[in-house]
Parts: structure tokens; C-alpha cells; sequence
């Protein structure tokens, strides 16, 4: 049994303001937990008091290389990425950044809903609306105008709003519906979710009595945070893992794996717990809910409309009216070019949208990672545990199979599918829900100089 | 519509906008103000939580280290001046130096029972090491929060234009946990005699 602090009367507090200037160093002079790393060459010309001098670590276990990877190259990575911080970096930095990048995303997924709802709107009163009749009579030569008051003489053609205006009962009880199943789903994900996402994965509740270490280390962080005490459950899997769910804090909930539990130290598991306390400190669930929502809306009514599009044959008629409009509807009638422009615009957009919608996701899921990092460090002020537990993590090479999946890995603190799939170099796809493990790693340890 | 009745729509605008920033501003205040009380509480909480676990500590030390009755004796004592200082913002260092004394007093205690293999065997015992570490970290950890606490206040009182607010309520400034002494900031020596 370890214990971080029986013998500093101070705990965590190293100064007077907790909230200001770099972190201290705990135990300042200790060795850096990855080994392979004695003194980080390359950071540490101007510093001459880095735990360089240092020796080797003893105390931890000797990080095992990942398959195809020697040792040195992955701890070499680390140290390439550490420079990329400024060397007064402190843990407030990161929240704050990874706070404004994660709410820039949030903006912009509003913006590509807004957008992606406009190009359906366009596609639409095309295809189906009165601005195809228009075309329509150009091209036979017909002089049939229905009688729309919002017919815009002076272009010569229909103005947006006046063409979409037959079928804006179509658009608002299309969009009623999606809203309806759509924040069905999210209320019955944000009620019921936690405990269908805690069955999935074969997790079971344990009490105190089970296993006290991790109950005292999981309430030492929740006491940092200022948060209720999560309920604690433990997945029976081998493999290395940990996440974290719940709506709010009351209902927090904090699962790692049986594997993870009986592998790191009592620091290294504050710092896992201190990651999973972050995220429900910062809403990540009801946050990361809130995208994939949003994500999963664009999704079904792009494939959904593209599929009646091109099925029914009004995308044949439509296309037909178009290209027709488009090329012999010049002079006075460039209304319908425009239109046509806009309408390829718009379907354009529309296959676009989803693809985009789930790059801004896991864009968002990332900077969510990078947050919870940080925001652990908040609570521990040990970058150390949750790199050490990092370095742990990244080379467990066994992925899980039978507790996660596609639809619960974005939750784990570290992917659970394609654990170190990428190993020999650094892979940052903007497909990935998580971070590169060594970036993170980089993050924490940059804190420490 | 005439110019007068123009700004006098702005100017009641631009009134209720203000009022409506004020009162949110007042609140967010008063819950920060609310948070640091409640962080200072728990500080006591977990004080709290050590006072009542340590008689039983000694009840289950006594039995297998007899002749550690010094050792004992002081943990006891310790504890017993700790509890008799009144934990407020005015006694708040001299509380400190008491605490101190008395995590001083438990580490002896740990390293005497070192040499107890029995007692070190005893499930009872170890069940309470664990716990007493545990809340030693709790201690430092709910002092943290505190420090965390007063951080978002102040932060929050400062800036300006909630500044203006803090001035005409009178939301004065709130004093970090901090140990007066550099004596107090080392951790307490540990004789392994």
C-alpha cells in the first residue's frame, strides 16, 4: 500500500494561491515517469534545474515497447512534442485553450447544422416547389405562372424565400418530426443512457468494502474537485481501461477496468480517476450527447433525402429541369442559372454535411480529451500520475473486444479499439475520438519543466 | 415615430439590460461567496474524519505495541489540542500548527509499528493506515478546493465591470489557506530512533 501524502502535512497545497503560476513541482527533482527519459535532453539547456540530474526511476515498472516500436522511439516522440509547448506553461493554459477550441466547434456545428438545413430547403423547393415549374415553363415555352405573390419580377425569377413558400409546411412538419425523434432519443440517451452504456459494457457495481484503495483515491479527487462521490464500477475485462458517464455530477459515474485496477499505482490511478472526475466535472457527457445528436440528425436526413432524391426519379426530373434551365435559360431568364447554381451548391453541401458534421465531432472529442487531461492536473497537481498511467496505457496493446464497441469507445481514456494500432509513428487522423497518446503524454510532462 | 420617443426607448432598453446584468452578476457572486464557505467546511469535514478515526487506531496499536505508550500518549494528546481550537478564519493558522503536530505525531506512530510484525499483519490495522492516509490526502485536498474556491471568487470579484457590483454589495475579499511560518510548510520530522 502507497500512500501520496501521509507525510506532507500540506497535501497538494504547495502555495499559497493554488490557482496561480506554474505548477510546483511535486516532489520536485523526482524523475520524469517514463524511463527511457533520464533527463530529457533538448528541453533542459536553459534550465539547469530539471530533474535531469536525477536518477532512473526505480520505483516504476519498466514500460514494456509496443509491438514494431522500440522503447526509445515512442519515448522520443514524447520528447519531440514536449517542445512544442511553451516552457511556462501551466495547467490553466490548457483548460482555457482547450475550453475556447471545443466551444469554436460547438459554434461551428451550429453553423453546418444552419447551413445543411438551408441546402435541404433549397434542394427541396426546387425539386418538388414551384421554382422547378418556373423552369419548367421556360423550357416548354408555356406561359403558365401561378399566381405567388412573392414572385420577384424585377429578376425575372423566383426570390428564395418566395420559392420555398408553397413547401414550407413540408420543410416545418419534416423538421418537427426529426426534432421530435431526434430529442426523443437524446431525453431517453440523457435519462436512461448511463445504465444501457454500464450493461454494454458488462460493468458491476462495487462498494468501499470491495476495494477500499480505489474507493479513498476515487473521494480524495472528488474532495479536490468539489464534486458528490461517483458510483464506482469495475469492468471485468483484462485489458486496459477506464471511463467515465453520467448527466450531471449527481449521477456520476466512474468505471475502469479489472485489468487497469490491479496494474497502476496509487498515483497513477488518481490521475485515471482524476481524468474521469474531469470529464464529469465538465459536462462531457451531456456535451458530447449534445454533437452527437446533432451529428446523428445530419446524418439521417441527408441519407434519407439523397436516397428518396434519387429513387423516386425526382432527382431525374429535377436534374433534367436544371441542366435545361441552366443552359439555354440565359438573358432574361438567369434567374434559373442561379438557381441552378445554388441547387448544385446545395446537394453538394448536403453529401458534404454529415462527413463534416462527424470531423467537427471528433474534433470536439479530442479537445475533450486534451481538456480532462488538464483539468485531472486541476486535481491532482501531479502531472506525473496520469502520465505515468498514460505511458501504462499506451503500451497495452490487446484491444477490448466484447465490452466496447464503435458506439461506446469514444469514452474510454484512451481508444479501446485500436490501442497503439499506429504504433511506430504518431497517426493524429481527424477521424480519431481520442488524441495521440504521446501528444497527451507531451501535454503533462510539459507542465513538470 | 419622434426622436424622443426613440431614445427614450433605447435609454429603457439600455436600463433593463443593466438591471438584468446587475442581478446576474449579484447572484454569481453570492454562489461563488457560498462556494468558498462550503470548501472551508469541508475542510473540517475531513479534520473531522481523522479525530474520529484515531481512537480507534490506538485501541488496536495498544494491544500489540506495549511499550510504545509515549508514542501513543502523544498522538492522543495532539488530537485533543487539535479538536480544542475553534476552526474559524481568526484561529485558522493556529489550527494549522495543531493539525500539524498531530500528522507529526501519527507518522511516529506508523514508523513505531513498523517493528510490530503482528500488528502490522493485523487486517484491522491496516484497514485504518489506509484510511488515515487517505484522509491525510482528503485533509490536503479539501484545502486545495479552498484555495480553488477563494481563486474563482477573487477572480470573479476583480474583473471588471462585476467589479462595480463587488464594491456596492460590499463582496469583500476572501483569504487563502496558507501557513504563516516557513516552519509550519515542512513536513514534519519523522525519528526512526
Amino acid at each position: 500500500m502507497s500512500n501520496t501524502g501521509s507525510n506532507d502535512p500540506l497535501g497538494p497545497i504547495r502555495g499559497p494561491k493554488g490557482e496561480q503560476g506554474p505548477i510546483p513541482v511535486p516532489g520536485e527533482g523526482k524523475p520524469l515517469p517514463i524511463p527511457g527519459i533520464p533527463g530529457m535532453p533538448g528541453s533542459q539547456g536553459d534550465k539547469p534545474q530539471k530533474p535531469s540530474a536525477q536518477p532512473r526511476p526505480t520505483q516504476r515498472p519498466a514500460r514494456k515497447p509496443g509491438p514494431g516500436e522500440s522503447d526509445s522511439a515512442f519515448d522520443q516522440r514524447v520528447r519531440e512534442r514536449i517542445k512544442a509547448y511553451p516552457g511556462t506553461i501551466t495547467y490553466n493554459d490548457l483548460i482555457r485553450k482547450s475550453k475556447r477550441d471545443s466551444a469554436i466547434l460547438i459554434v461551428l456545428m451550429v453553423l453546418l447544422a444552419a447551413v445543411f438545413g438551408a441546402s435541404i430547403g433549397v434542394i427541396v423547393s426546387v425539386i418538388f416547389g414551384h421554382a422547378g415549374d418556373y423552369a419548367h415553363s421556360y423550357m416548354t415555352g408555356t406561359t403558365h405562372r401561378p399566381a405567388d405573390p412573392k414572385f420577384d419580377t424585377a429578376t425575372g425569377g423566383p426570390s428564395f424565400f418566395g420559392s420555398i413558400a408553397p413547401i414550407l409546411p413540408a420543410i416545418l412538419i419534416g423538421g418537427l418530426v426529426g426534432l421530435l425523434v431526434g430529442g426523443g432519443a437524446s431525453v431517453w440517451s440523457f435519462y436512461g443512457g448511463a445504465n444501457a452504456i454500464l450493461r454494454m459494457t458488462h460493468a458491476r457495481r462495487i462498494t468501499k468494502d470491495d476495494d477500499p484503495v480505489l474507493f479513498n483515491v476515487c473521494e480524495e479527487m472528488a474532495i479536490a474537485g468539489g464534486l458528490p462521490m461517483p458510483k464506482i464500477y469495475i469492468i471485468d475485462d483484462d485489458s486496459l481501461n477506464a471511463f467515465a458517464t453520467g448527466r450531471d455530477p449527481e449521477h456520476g459515474v466512474v468505471a475502469i477496468t479489472r485489468g487497469l485496477r490491479a496494474k497502476l499505482t496509487r498515483d497513477e490511478l488518481q490521475g485515471v480517476m482524476a481524468h474521469e472526475l474531469a470529464h464529469i466535472r465538465h459536462y462531457d457527457i451531456r456535451f458530447s450527447m449534445l454533437m452527437a445528436t446533432m451529428v446523428g440528425l445530419i446524418v439521417i436526413v441527408s441519407d434519407g433525402f439523397l436516397r428518396a432524391m434519387f429513387y423516386s426519379g425526382a432527382g431525374h426530373r429535377g436534374g433534367a429541369r436544371v441542366s435545361t434551365r441552366g443552359g439555354g435559360g440565359g438573358g432574361g431568364r438567369g434567374g434559373g442559372a442561379a438557381i441552378a447554381v445554388i441547387f448544385v451548391i446545395a446537394i453538394i453541401l448536403a453529401v458534404l454535411s454529415p462527413i463534416i458534421a462527424r470531423l467537427l465531432q471528433m474534433a470536439y472529442s479530442r479537445q475533450r480529451e486534451y481538456l480532462a487531461d488538464a483539468g485531472a492536473v486541476e486535481l491532482t497537481r501531479n502531472p506525473q500520475g496520469l502520465a505515468s498511467a498514460l505511458s501504462t496505457l499506451a503500451c497495452d496493446t490487446a484491444p477490448q473486444k466484447e465490452t466496447a464497441n464503435r458506439g461506446t469507445a469514444h469514452m474510454y481514456i484512451v481508444n479501446p479499439l485500436k490501442k497503439m494500432r499506429s504504433s511506430g509513428q504518431r497517426k493524429s487522423s481527424a477521424f480519431c475520438s481520442h488524441p495521440p497518446i504521446d501528444d497527451r503524454i507531451a501535454r503533462l510532462l510539459a507542465l513538470l519543466r | 415615430m419622434p426622436t424622443g420617443t426613440v431614445i427614450a426607448i433605447i435609454v429603457l432598453v439600455l436600463v433593463v439590460v443593466i438591471v438584468l446584468w446587475a442581478i446576474m452578476t449579484y447572484n454569481r457572486l453570492i454562489g461563488k461567496r457560498v462556494d468558498c464557505d462550503n470548501a472551508w467546511s469541508q475542510i473540517d469535514v475531513q479534520l473531522k474524519r481523522r479525530y474520529d478515526l484515531i481512537p480507534n487506531l490506538v485501541e488496536t496499536v495498544k494491544g500489540y505495541a506495549t511499550h510504545e505508550r509515549e508514542t501513543l500518549e502523544a498522538v492522543i494528546q495532539a488530537r485533543q489540542q487539535a479538536i480544542n481550537i475553534t476552526s474559524d478564519a481568526m484561529h485558522a493558522a493556529e489550527k494549522a500548527n495543531a493539525e500539524n503536530q498531530l500528522t507529526g505525531a501519527l507518522s511516529r506512530l506508523f514508523a513505531v509499528a513498523e517493528q510490530y510484525p503482528d500488528l502490522k499483519a493485523n487486517d484491522n490495522f491496516a484497514r485504518l493506515q489506509e484510511e488515515l492516509a487517505s484522509t491525510e490526502n482528503r485533509i490536503g485536498f479539501a484545502r486545495q478546493h479552498f484555495n480553488d474556491s477563494v481563486g474563482r471568487y477573487e477572480q470573479s470579484r476583480m474583473v471588471f465591470p462585476a467589479s462595480i457590483i463587488a464594491g456596492m454589495f460590499n463582496f469583500g475579499q476572501r483569504e487563502y489557506f496558507t501557513l504563516e511560518e516557513t516552519a509550519q510548510r515542512e513536513a514534519p520530522k519523522v525519528s526512526f530512533s
